[in-house]
C-alpha cells in the first residue's frame, strides 16, 4: 500500500509526519534542528528518501540539511567534521554568493527599498528548494533578496542563475512586509528549459531556456497599492500552482486576486468569482484534477487571519470563479492563525490528499480532496512550509 | 591548545559537546582560532562570520577574561590567558528574539 510523507516546517524545528495511504494515523518524528526556522523542506522527485531542508536563523545565518533515507538522519553537505587542524572544508552548502561577474550577466548591486530608495542586494535567507525531477543531485533555492540559486552536486555548493535579477528590472523591484523574497520555484516535467518563479513584490517570471534569460509574466495583473497599477512588475505575488499535466495553466493567489493564466503566465485573468476576499497566501492544484484548486481566503491585508474566526478552505472544481467552502473538520469559531504561502500541499493517491498548516500550530490533512479535514498534529510551533510526498 | 566555546545552537550543528579545543598555528588572534574552528568544523562557515567578507555577523559577540573582545580587530591578539588555554574564547549570540 502506498505511504504518505508529509514534511513541515515550522519557526522552531522540522517535523516528518507519516502515514499509510488511509491518512488516517500518524507518526510524527521532530522536532529537527531544534530552535532553528525551517523555511521549507522537500523530497526530491527523482529519489524520495533525498531531501532538502532550509534551516536559518537571525544570529547564525543560513543552513542547508540534506536527507538521504527519507528523513532518518540529516547531514550539512560537506559540513562534517575534518580530522586534521589543516583540513579545508569540502563543501560550502551555506554560501549563496551573488553573482556580479561580467562574463555572465549584469553586475546588479542594488533594488527599491520602502522608501522608494536604492538598496543593495544582501543575502538573508533561502525561502524555497525545488528539487529536479530527473536527478537527485540538482536543486534549485529561491532567496531573499530575490534571486535564484542552483545546485548540481547535492547542495555542496551553489551557483546563482544571474539572468534573472540581471534582466533588466531589477532595480524595481522592493521588498513586501516579510522582505524581497524568491518564494516560489515551477519545473516543467516535461520541458527542463522552463522555470516559472515568483517574487514579492516583483511579481512572476518564466525562463525557457534553463535559467540563461528570462521574462517577465505579469500581463493581467493589477495591483492598486503601486504607483502604476499595471506595471510590468512590482506586483506582490504570494504564491503560484500548477498541475504538472497541464504545465501551461498556472494559478496564482496574488496579495488580492486570484489569478488565472492559460498561455503560460503570458497573461492572466481573475478568477476570484464568489470568495468572500480575495486576499489569501496559498494556493494549490489537485493532483488528478487539473481545474481543482484551493485557497484560504484571509481577510485583509492587515489582519491576517480567517474571516469571523472560522477557518475555511475554499475550492473551485471549475478552474476559478465558482467556490465552494470547504468547512467539515476545520474551527468555525474563535479562530484566527494563518496560511502562509508554502504552507499547503497535494499528495497524489487515488483520492487526492490535502494538507496544510497554520501559525498557530496544527496541520491539518483532507483524505478526501477536500470534503472533510482532520488535524495530524494540533500544537507545533508556526508552520510556515509543508509539503507532502506520495511513497511507493 | 586553544578552548573554544559555542552556543547551543552552533554545537549541535557542530555535533560536539561542551568546550572545544583547538591546535592552532602562529599568534592567537580572533582570525586565526575562528580560521582553525572553521577548519576542523566546516558546517560551522558562515555561522559566525560572512563568507566572503569574514566580518563578525551581527548578533554574535565574542568574550574572553570577563571583556568584550567583538570589536578588536580580527588580527588582535587574544590576552595571554586564552593563548595559553588558561581561559576560553566565548562565542556568544546576542540576547534577543524568541
Amino acid at each position: 500500500m502506498s505511504k504518505v510523507r508529509v514534511l513541515v516546517g515550522t519557526r522552531k524545528g522540522a517535523f516528518v509526519l507519516e502515514s499509510d495511504g488511509k491518512r488516517q494515523k500518524w507518526d510524527v518524528s521532530g522536532p529537527h534542528f531544534t530552535g532553528w526556522e525551517i523555511y521549507h523542506m522537500k523530497g526530491s522527485p527523482a529519489d524520495p528518501n533525498r531531501l532538502y531542508a532550509s534551516q536559518t536563523s537571525g544570529w547564525f545565518g543560513q543552513i542547508i540539511q540534506r536527507s538521504s533515507d527519507g528523513g532518518k538522519t540529516w547531514e550539512t553537505p560537506g559540513g562534517g567534521p575534518t580530522k586534521s587542524p589543516q583540513g579545508w572544508p569540502m563543501g560550502e552548502s551555506n554560501k549563496f554568493v551573488y553573482d556580479t561577474t561580467p562574463e555572465t550577466g549584469k553586475p546588479l548591486t542594488t533594488h527599491q527599498w520602502y522608501d522608494g530608495t536604492q538598496h543593495p542586494w544582501e543575502f538573508k535567507r533561502v525561502w524555497h528548494l525545488e528539487p529536479s525531477y530527473t536527478d537527485p543531485d540538482a536543486v534549485y533555492a529561491g532567496v531573499e533578496d530575490a534571486a535564484l540559486f542552483r545546485s548540481t552536486d547535492g547542495a555542496h555548493t551553489w551557483q546563482e542563475l544571474p539572468g534573472l535579477r540581471g534582466h533588466g528590472t531589477g532595480p524595481k523591484w522592493q521588498p513586501g512586509a516579510g522582505g524581497m523574497c524568491l518564494h516560489t520555484v515551477i519545473l516543467d516535467r516535461n520541458d527542463r528549459g522552463r522555470i516559472y518563479i515568483a517574487i514579492s513584490a516583483a511579481g512572476a517570471f518564466r525562463t525557457d531556456d534553463g535559467g540563461k534569460t528570462w521574462k517577465p509574466i505579469n500581463r493581467g495583473l493589477k495591483s492598486q497599492y503601486i504607483p502604476d497599477p499595471e506595471a510590468e512588475v512590482g506586483h506582490c505575488v504570494h504564491h503560484i500552482a500548477m498541475n504538472p499535466s497541464r504545465p501551461n495553466v498556472l494559478f496564482m493567489q496574488k496579495h488580492w486576486d486570484v489569478m488565472r493564466s492559460d498561455d503560460a503566465g503570458d497573461t492572466w485573468h481573475e478568477v476570484s468569482g464568489n470568495l468572500p476576499t480575495d486576499f489569501g497566501f496559498v494556493i494549490d492544484v489537485h493532483a488528478h484534477e487539473p481545474d481543482t484548486i484551493y485557497v484560504v481566503p484571509i481577510k485583509s491585508d492587515s489582519e491576517h487571519f480567517p474571516l469571523d474566526g472560522k477557518l475555511q478552505v475554499f475550492r473551485s472544481r471549475t478552474g476559478g470563479n465558482d467556490w465552494e467552502p470547504l468547512t467539515k473538520g476545520l474551527p468555525q469559531r474563535d479562530c484566527y492563525v494563518n496560511v502562509l504561502r508554502d504552507a499547503m500541499a497535494v499528495d497524489s493517491l487515488d483520492k487526492c490528499g490535502v494538507y496544510f498548516g497554520t501559525t498557530g500550530g496544527q496541520v491539518y490533512a483532507s483524505a478526501d480532496a477536500g470534503d472533510s479535514w482532520a488535524p495530524i498534529v494540533r500544537d507545533l510551533p508556526a508552520v510556515l512550509s509543508v509539503e507532502a510526498q506520495t511513497l511507493p | 591548545m586553544i578552548r573554544v566555546v559555542l552556543p547551543t545552537h552552533l554545537r549541535t550543528l557542530a555535533r560536539v559537546d561542551g568546550e572545544i579545543t583547538l591546535v592552532v598555528r602562529g599568534e592567537i588572534t580572533q582570525r586565526s582560532v575562528l580560521d582553525a574552528l572553521e577548519a576542523r568544523y566546516p558546517a560551522l562557515r558562515g555561522t559566525i562570520r560572512d563568507h566572503v567578507t569574514l566580518k563578525r555577523r551581527p548578533f554574535i559577540r565574542f568574550f574572553a577574561c570577563e571583556q568584550d573582545l567583538s570589536l578588536e580587530p580580527p588580527d588582535a591578539p587574544l590576552p595571554d590567558a586564552v593563548a595559553k588555554g588558561v581561559e576560553p574564547l566565548l562565542v556568544v549570540g546576542a540576547i534577543a528574539g524568541g
